[in-house]
Parts: structure tokens; C-alpha cells; sequence
């Protein structure tokens, strides 16, 4: 019983810091509180049995805060405020959610109850595992045996995000006078 | 009056990354391969490792990581990498008939060279994903102070 | 049965972040906010309650551990997406940088309105 107050009571924690993130001003302190919200879903992922995912959840995250603030250092730190009026008024919006959060909750009632999961493939993996595969990780052996496609597509989606970041970053000689801020580099 | 200009941080930054890196190497390297007994595995090492490799660009600065490990060194890296996943599934459809087969003896639990092929495979993706968020925080070019000046012919 | 909906209130926060601010960081953290979202759900699916996580120890029983284990096939797919998700964030700040190197705003409303 212990456990399941502390997931909820972490998963307020995560919606509070995501409030935060979405409605705060100034760009740092947005990126420092998505900081926050993941490494709280790291000790969610721990206390939910999945030891794997929190130490790749905790490392990613940490990549992904350097990334950020590369992103809104160099800059104005400043949000720019919203003025003027957008297409939906926030009435529209607040029905529309209102909606959605009631057919989602009468759709989460046909879901098998939450802790006792139905297992029908997993039981499978769990059973022969250790004897085809002979690794004692069995989240291992399922990315790097059982379904080893999958890891093989995740290396591949990763080569041409990191291409794609790559071939936006290079500039050519003569886009440099095009651009409007010049930029002077000095290391 | 000016003073010999110093690159990266402060000494204290310095000092302390030189006490931590050989830890995160080597924590690194311990996550890959053992992680077909312990969680871990290629994924969050190969990230341990390009983490190693920014504190040290952030804490000396571009010059003395790239002597260590320069651009090009890291997109071969990266390839080297890509191109072993491929290789080994085509080894494996040749030995066992379907791609990604694991053709290596399984030997006894709890042992490093148990299970198959998937430490080959941990050590492949730990270069793969290490190298390539390595040359993308390269690129991205976090240690260059940028003065901006506006371009004025722009104006209209 | 609130956990679900709770992750819910997190999916569509995201997703408030994506549709309705104009600075282009603000919508990459709504995407980041929806990913977290995505991944709690995966491995909600598959939590058992008083179950040991799916990593065999020496001294354990084979068959006590079949019937207590975690599932182990969402956090399989959990971890691909986690990986997949930092390589679409590098490739987002990557154009957000490109984008205020060229227009010299983050404003999405000012950039639609420029053109060329």
C-alpha cells in the first residue's frame, strides 16, 4: 500500500513541475524544471520495477538538459509574451479538454485492473529465456535476442536523427551573408 | 593589463574532472558489458561514455578534445559502429538462417561470455550512440563565445 | 485506475505546450513532457503489484520467479523509445538554433509571417 502512495504521490509532483515548465516566463527556469519532471519519472520508473529504464532514463535526461540550454543560453532568456488572440479562445479549449478527460475515463475502466498484468507473450520470454538465450537480464535478452529487429530499427532511426541534426548545423560559404544575425566565433 | 588567456573553466572544474573522468570511464564501460547480468546494457554506457568525453570539452575546451578524439575520428567511430550490427546479422542469417541469429555457445549463467552474441552486440551500440552524441555536441559548438553583431543591410 | 488518468493530465499538458505557446523551446518541451507521458504509461501496463523486477539473482527460485516478475516486454519497448526520444530532441534544437540564426527570433508567429 505504501508503494502506491508514493507513485501517486510522485506522479503529482511530475504534473506540477510540467504547470510549471509550460506557463513559467523565463526560458532557464523552464528547462531546469524539465529537469526536475524527468529525474522524478527516473525514481518513478525505480519504485515500478524497472531498474533498466530508470539508469537510461536518468542518463538521457541529463543529455537532454545540456542540449537544451545550448539551445536558450546565448540568446534572451526571456519568453516572449502572448499578445493577440489565437484561433481557439481558451473556452473552446477548456470544453474540448473537459470532453476528452471524460471518454478517457470511461475508457480506462476496460483496461486490466492496474498490478496484475496479463503477461501472455512475456511468460514465454520468461520461461525459455534462460535457457535459449542464457542471459539473467531478461530485458536484455528480449532487445538483443527475441526481438532483436527492433534494436536493429532504434540504431538505424538514430544514425539519421544525428545525420539530419548534422546536415541542418553546416552552413555554406555564401548563406553566411544571407543570415540576419553575423555571427563572430572565437574559441 | 592582460594576462595569459585561459581556455575552459576554473581551476577547481579542472581539478575535479580530472579525479572523476577515469570513474566514468570505466563505470561506463562496466554498464556495457556486463549488461547481460546486470541492468544496463549498450544503450545508457554508450551515453556514459560521450558524457565523459563533454565534461572534458566543457571543462578544458575544443582544442584539447579533439586532439584526443577528433571530429572525423568520431563520425568513423560512428559508422564502425552502424556497419558491425549489419555485419554480425549478416553472419548470423549465413550460420543460422534468419537475420540476427545467435550463433555464439551459450555458456554457463552468470558468466561474462554467456549468452550469445549480445556482448558483440552491447559493444557495437555502446560505440554507435557514445560517438555520434559525441560529434553532435560537437557540432553544436557549446564553447564558442558568440558575439552578434546585426546585419544592417537587412533592415528592409 | 488514477494512475492512468493522472499520466493522462501529463499527456494533454504536453500537448497544451505543443498547440497553444508561440516560442519554439516551449513547444520542444511540450514534446519532451508528451514522451515522458507516453513511457509512464508503457511501463504502468506492465507493473505488478509485490513483484521483484525481471533480473534472475543467484539465489532465486525459478518457478516463484516466473510468478512475481514484472513484465519485462514493455520495458523492452520502453528503452527503444527513450533512446529514439534524445535523437528527435538533438534534431529539434538543432532546427530551433538554425531557425533564430536565419529569422533572429524564436517566435513561430513572426516566422510564419517572414518569408524568405
Amino acid at each position: 500500500m505504501n508503494e502506491i502512495i508514493i507513485l501517486h504521490l510522485l506522479l503529482v509532483f511530475m504534473i506540477i513541475g510540467a504547470f510549471v515548465t509550460v506557463e513559467i516566463k523565463n526560458m532557464l527556469s523552464a528547462v531546469i524544471s524539465i529537469g526536475a519532471v524527468g529525474f522524478a519519472l527516473s525514481m518513478m520508473f525505480l519504485f515500478l520495477g524497472a531498474p533498466d529504464i530508470a539508469i537510461t532514463q536518468v542518463i538521457v535526461e541529463i543529455l537532454s538538459l545540456i542540449l537544451l540550454i545550448r539551445a536558450t543560453v546565448n540568446v534572451d532568456n526571456v519568453a516572449i509574451e502572448e499578445k493577440g488572440e489565437s484561433v481557439f479562445s481558451n473556452r473552446t479549449a477548456l470544453i474540448f479538454v473537459g470532453i476528452i478527460l471524460v471518454f478517457a475515463w470511461i475508457a480506462f475502466h476496460s483496461l486490466p485492473s492496474f498490478g496484475e498484468p496479463l503477461m501472455r507473450v512475456s511468460r514465454f520470454y520468461l520461461i525459455h529465456g534462460l535457457r535459449e538465450v542464457g542471459a539473467t537480464n531478461f530485458v536484455t535478452s528480449v532487445i538483443l535476442d527475441f526481438r532483436a529487429y527492433d534494436t536493429y530499427g532504434e540504431a538505424m532511426v538514430l544514425f539519421v536523427s544525428i545525420s539530419g541534426a548534422f546536415a541542418i548545423l553546416r552552413r555554406w560559404k555564401r548563406e553566411q551573408d544571407k543570415d540576419f544575425l553575423r555571427i563572430d566565433r572565437e574559441h | 593589463m592582460k594576462g595569459k588567456k585561459q581556455s575552459g573553466m576554473t581551476f577547481i572544474v579542472k581539478t575535479i574532472t580530472n579525479l572523476i573522468i577515469g570513474f566514468m570511464m570505466v563505470f561506463g564501460a562496466y554498464v556495457v558489458l556486463y549488461g547481460h547480468i546486470t541492468p544496463g546494457g549498450g544503450f545508457p554506457g554508450g551515453v556514459m561514455i560521450a558524457l565523459a568525453y563533454i565534461l572534458i570539452t566543457l571543462a578544458y575546451g575544443r582544442k584539447v578534445v579533439e586532439s584526443m578524439v577528433s571530429g572525423v575520428a568520431g563520425s568513423v567511430g560512428d559508422d564502425i559502429g552502424a556497419l558491425a550490427i549489419i555485419i554480425l546479422g549478416f553472419i548470423g542469417l549465413w550460420i543460422g538462417g534468419t537475420f540476427l541469429f545467435n550463433f555464439l555457445p551459450k555458456g554457463t549463467p552468470f558468466e561474462l561470455f554467456s549468452a550469445g552474441h549480445i556482448i558483440i552486440y552491447n559493444l557495437a551500440i555502446m560505440l554507435k550512440v557514445g560517438m555520434s552524441l559525441y560529434i553532435v555536441f560537437l557540432a553544436l559548438a557549446i564553447l564558442q563565445r558568440v558575439v552578434v553583431t546585426r546585419n544592417e543591410n537587412e533592415e528592409n | 485506475m488514477t494512475l492512468y488518468f493522472l499520466n493522462f493530465v501529463l499527456l494533454i499538458i504536453g500537448l497544451y505546450a505543443l498547440v497553444f505557446k508561440r516560442h519554439i523551446v516551449k513547444k520542444i518541451l511540450g514534446v519532451a513532457i508528451m514522451e515522458y507521458a507516453v513511457n509512464l504509461f508503457l511501463i504502468l501496463l506492465g507493473f505488478r503489484k509485490s513483484g521483484v523486477p525481471p533480473i534472475l539473482m543467484k539465489d532465486m527460485d525459478m518457478a516463484t520467479f516466473i510468478r512475481t516478475a514484472v513484465d519485462p516486454l514493455p520495458q523492452a519497448l520502453v528503452l527503444t523509445s527513450i533512446v529514439i526520444g534524445l535523437g528527435t530532441l538533438a534534431l529539434m534544437v538543432a532546427m530551433a538554433i538554425r531557425l533564430y540564426e536565419r529569422y533572429g527570433t524564436f517566435d513561430m508567429d513572426e516566422i510564419k509571417r517572414l518569408r524568405g
